[in-house]
């Protein structure tokens, strides 16, 4: 017998799992609607490559994962794509999130499946991977993590165990156990599959004791090989990752570390399926085993389901009764979460649908006061102390939560459990951990954004040294050009070819300029009337969520926050766009045309005059321009406008300037002939 | 109809605050049967007053802070304070003395620091300590217990409280006093010649603690609490005591079985010591607390003013409690020792 470890705490809930242990694995069946979430896992969302309107076929690839950290997304049955648009989803902020909407035809019509089968084997480990991860599997157990990615060792750390978790301790989920009775075979050859990949010293699938017939079925399958079936006492929550590495290997992951930084790799059985069928069949992930339970229910049991099913279509083949239920569950009742509408889809991570009666939970009581007594410290896997987290928490000291190792906490919910004076813990975790992560952003944020600033105050010196060095060289060159003129005579250029050129150039400049602006422009209107949308979405569900008392209104307030925060920005940063885009201070209708009927004028008062009285009125022209820039110039420093504009004006005057002299040495030139 | 938004565990225990209370109530049954039998109504008498006192004062509390009065009264904490501090008073007390108690003890010492989960000092011990200082006298005045003179009838307990100077009782010292007064004999001529003693420790007082005990065990067999505090007090107790028994001499303090069955001894170990919110909360931080105040009980009884000592043991180690919550942290999964 192996030696099995314990780990610190745990409790043991009424299991209520043989409800759903009546039958076999039933087939939901096909849905006229399919619902498929973009974002199913930890990590990057999916990128849609089909378009609305276009068939596909069964297994056909609709996303792709546009990162490492990501999964693709593959149609789970012919059909037309209806729609890709944001719906509800099943996620604790009850948020609508981008889904790709699949009209389904009945048919089931599959793409054809190409498969490496059993031979797998000759594979390259790096291409055994990236069938696993084109399969588009995701951790199935409850996370939903890039399974490729867990499975993606580097090449000098040593895989000594591989754990299979069968363990399924949370109340009223059956969803693993079923399948460990029925397709033991299955997980044996996706076992097989995984143990060619990473050569692990020895192979664990680790059972709780509450399920002989799993047990059974599984040593059966695996007769004959090194595969070893632990069992364990039931206690929750022995399933989570880092609880039973404990118990199979008695060692402990690293704060902050992965199971790989103790020579482990864990994976559901529900994955080791999935990655069977991908290996062998060429089938990726489009469907999964859903328990359906609850006293709201007349026929509990487990489902294969097709990604995307809505919930209500899956509850009406159990036998929902609505008028019976007061919740819904995705999830056990320990971790599960309530959503916000029965028409939500079943994702990769959908293991249990719970409909509980209307006194099968307990009702949220009001909580009493502390006493201090322990009972969740005793019963914390983590071994934190949860009585000291809630008093720093309540006070909202975050310092002292995070010495507390608040990071630390699963969120397994055995404290909430356990309190007798019904506090409900896990609850004040979760919205200290939102917060703590929330303050961390925005002070990277400021630490980035007083970077910037520096970074922009030493770029404006700069520029101001590099100015001040070319209007001396400018000046000296004006000099030397009043120099060369007054030995020359008058200069030769045509003053209004010039004009004419400098306008034309300006006007260019400008129109390149604004064209380039109004895509810009386009994209942050468009910015900003979504998120203004999603505002208001947001706020409407807070509101309603505070008038029913929920205790999602705390998540739901810091989500609105942050969409008015990005609101706020997107305005601003339109409102400087458009003020950027129209210089204000220049331009009068057509530049080019004013200026060249300016420089028109002032030829032909020129012409008809001697040469002292056109430098005269040169002069005088120029000094008036000068004068005017120099109020706007004024004007503008005190508005406090854009940079570019101050700095366009700053170098108008000085060119002024430099004319000025220019043109009274002419004038003196001029009178001294 | 609207879906019910709730975040998990949607599940809870069997535990709860008021059974909790209800259990500590129904294990201190044994403890005043025993001290009925062999003092009298008197206990009894103490009881009801004491508890009639707490819940108005309770009330009265909450109706002050605006909370609901209702609610909180179900917690039933109130009444534990209660009996607590009745069977630790001696039997015969008048009215206001009880009055008094009870007041500072719900009133001072736990709704003036913020209530029930928020109060360092346990109440009941506080209300104790308040009395014993203000009116030695009354606080050291025991009956005699059955055996050792005529137990008063229930007119006369009724009267003893109500009615103070109608009643005459008879007082006599008890076995820790004689044990601390004794200069000159051994101990086993210190049983023998005198009366006040029993088979180990005090007439009827080694029959308390013992039903004391019962009622502990009987908590720690329902898990109400851990068995880490209460065990160390003793073990300390015993320790200490076993140290300084030298075969019996008249300078010896008392055998360790002499020690773990009078005075409040078992009284103090299951049912003050546990209190949760004045005591340390992790194991080993309640192991070292239990442990400590084994030995001011030890210290205090044998070496200072008071004959009993398990009042202010308590309280000094619920000044304690918070520095040893702060060196005795358990070690979070996946942390080192230390982290
Ligand atoms: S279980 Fe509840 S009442 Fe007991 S110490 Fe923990 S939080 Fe406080
Ligand atoms: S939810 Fe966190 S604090 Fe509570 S028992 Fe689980 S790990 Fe410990």
């Amino acid at each position: 017998m192996r030696k099995i470890f314990d780990f610190h705490g745990g409790i043991h809930p009424p299991e209520n799992k043989h409800q759903s242990l009546q039958g076999s694995i039933r087939d939901a069946g096909i849905p006229p609607e399919l619902v498929l979430p973009l974002s199913q896992h930890i990590g990057t969302p999916a990128s849609p490559v089909v378009a609305v309107g276009e068939r596909v076929l069964a297994g056909q690839l609709i996303a792709e994962a546009p990162g490492f950290v990501s999964v693709p997304l593959h149609a789970p049955t012919s059909g037309t794509v209806a729609a890709i648009e944001d719906r509800l989803i099943a996620h604790p902020s009850g948020l609508p999130a981008p889904c790709i909407v699949i009209a389904t035809d009945g048919l089931d019509e599959w793409v054809e499946q190409r498969a490496p089968g059993t031979g797998y084997r000759e594979l390259a480990p790096g291409d055994l991977l990236a069938l696993i991860r084109n399969a588009g599997i995701a951790g199935m157990g409850g996370a939903g993590f890039p399974t490729a990615v867990k499975l993606a060792t580097r090449p000098d750390s040593k895989v000594q165990t591989l754990i299979i978790n069968g363990t399924e301790c949370e109340p009223y989920i059956t969803a693993d156990d079923i399948l460990m009775r029925e397709r033991p075979g299955r997980i044996i050859e996706g076992v097989n599959i995984l143990r060619h990949l990473l050569s692990p010293s020895e192979t664990l699938i680790g059972v709780e004791d509450n399920k002989p017939q799993a047990i059974a079925a599984l040593r059966a399958a695996a007769a004959g090989s090194s595969i070893e079936i632990v069992t364990f006492p039931t206690k929750y929550p022995s399933g989570g990752e880092k609880q039973l590495i404990e118990i199979l290997t008695g060692r402990q992951v690293p704060s902050g570390g992965l199971p790989l930084d103790v020579g482990v790799i864990c994976q559901n059985v529900g994955s080791v399926v999935a990655i069977q069928d991908a290996v062998l069949f060429g089938r990726p992930l489009v469907s999964r085993i859903t328990t359906v339970t609850g006293e709201a229910v007349d026929k509990p049991g487990n489902y294969e389901v097709l990604l995307g099913t809505p919930m209500s279509y899956l509850l009406t083949q159990a036998g929902y009764q609505p008028d019976r239920a007061q919740r819904l569950i995705m999830g056990g009742p320990m971790m599960g979460f309530t959503v916000p509408d029965a028409n939500v889809p079943i994702v990769k991570t959908s293991n249990c649908l719970l409909a509980p009666g209307l006194t099968e939970l307990s009702a949220p009581t009001p909580a009493q006061a502390c006493i201090r007594c322990g009972m969740c410290a005793q019963v914390c896997p983590a071994s934190l102390l949860p009585q000291q987290m809630f008093w720093f928490a309540q006070g909202k000291e975050y310092e002292k939560l995070e010495q507390q190792n608040l990071f630390d906490c699963i969120e397994c919910g055995a404290c909430s459990w356990a309190c007798p004076s019904n506090i409900p813990l896990v609850q004040y975790y979760r919205a200290s951990k939102a917060e703590i992560l929330q303050l961390r952003r925005e002070h990277t944020r400021a630490e980035q954004s007083r970077l910037r600033f520096e970074a922009r105050q030493e770029r404006m010196e700069r520029e101001e040294a590099a100015r001040t060095a070319k209007r001396a060289a400018r000046k000296q060159a004006a000099e030397q050009r009043a120099q060369a003129a007054a030995a020359g005579g008058a200069g030769d250029e045509d003053p209004i070819q010039a004009a004419i050129d400098r306008a034309k150039a300006k006007k260019a400049a400008q129109q390149a300029g604004t064209g380039g602006t109004t895509s810009e422009r386009e994209k942050l209107e468009k910015t900003v009337l979504t998120t203004r949308a999603r505002l208001e979405t947001a706020t409407a569900k807070l509101q309603q969520a505070q008038a029913e008392g929920s205790d999602l209104a705390d998540a739901l307030q810091l989500g609105v926050d942050k969409t008015r925060a990005k609101l706020e920005t997107a305005e601003q940063a339109l409102q400087a766009l458009l003020e950027s885009d129209s210089p204000a201070p220049v331009t009068p209708a057509d530049p080019a045309a004013a200026a060249i009927a300016r420089a028109q004028a002032a030829r032909d008062a020129g012409a008809t005059s001697s040469p002292a009285d056109k430098a005269r009125s040169q002069l005088e022209g120029l000094e008036q321009r000068l004068e005017k820039t120099r109020d706007r110039l004024a004007a503008s420093r005190n508005n406090g406008d854009e940079d570019k504009i101050v700095e366009a004006l700053e170098s108008t005057v000085v060119r002024l300037e430099e004319k000025v002299s220019a043109a009274r040495e002419d004038l003196k030139a001029a009178g001294d002939t | 109809m609207a879906l019910l938004r709730v975040t998990s565990p949607h599940a809870h225990g069997p535990a709860s605050t008021p059974r909790v209370m209800q259990k500590v109530l129904l294990a201190t049954v044994p403890g005043i049967i025993a001290l009925t039998h062999f003092f009298g109504f008197g206990i009894l008498v103490n009881l009801v007053w004491a508890c009639i006192v707490a819940l108005a004062c309770e009330a009265l509390a909450l109706a002050l802070r605006r909370r609901p009065i209702g609610f909180y009264l179900r917690d039933c904490s109130a009444l534990v304070t209660a009996t607590l501090l009745a069977v630790a008073l001696p039997p015969y007390s008048p009215w206001w003395l009880i009055a008094v108690g009870v007041a500072c003890a719900i009133l001072l010492a736990k709704h003036l620091y913020g209530g029930l989960g928020y109060n360092p000092f346990n109440p009941a011990m506080a209300g104790y300590v308040i009395l014993l200082i203000s009116f030695p006298v009354q606080m050291t005045a025991w009956a005699p217990p059955r055996g050792l003179g005529q137990l008063p009838g229930f007119m006369e307990a009724l009267q003893a409280c109500f009615w103070p100077p109608g009643y005459d009782g008879v007082t006599m010292a008890t076995p820790l006093d004689l044990m601390k007064q004794n200069t000159g004999l051994l101990m086993t001529d210190l049983y023998a010649q005198t009366p006040q003693f029993g088979r180990w420790a005090g007439l009827g007082w080694e029959w308390v603690n013992i039903a004391f005990l019962a009622g502990g065990a009987w908590l720690l067999y329902q898990r109400i609490f851990t068995w880490h505090a209460p065990l160390a007090m003793l073990a300390s107790l015993t320790l200490f005591a076993a140290i300084f028994y030298d075969g019996g001499s008249s300078a010896s303090g008392g055998s360790p079985l002499f020690h773990l069955l009078s005075g409040a001894t078992m009284f103090g170990a299951f049912f003050i010591v546990t209190d949760p919110v004045t005591s340390a909360v992790s194991v080993r931080g309640r192991l070292v607390y239990g442990a400590m105040i084994g030995a001011l009980v030890y210290i205090i009884r044998v070496r200072g003013n008071y004959p009993d000592a398990v009042a202010f043991a308590v309280l000094i180690m619920n000044f304690a409690a918070p520095f040893i919550d702060n060196y005795t942290r358990p070690r979070t999964y996946g942390h080192k020792a230390g982290g």
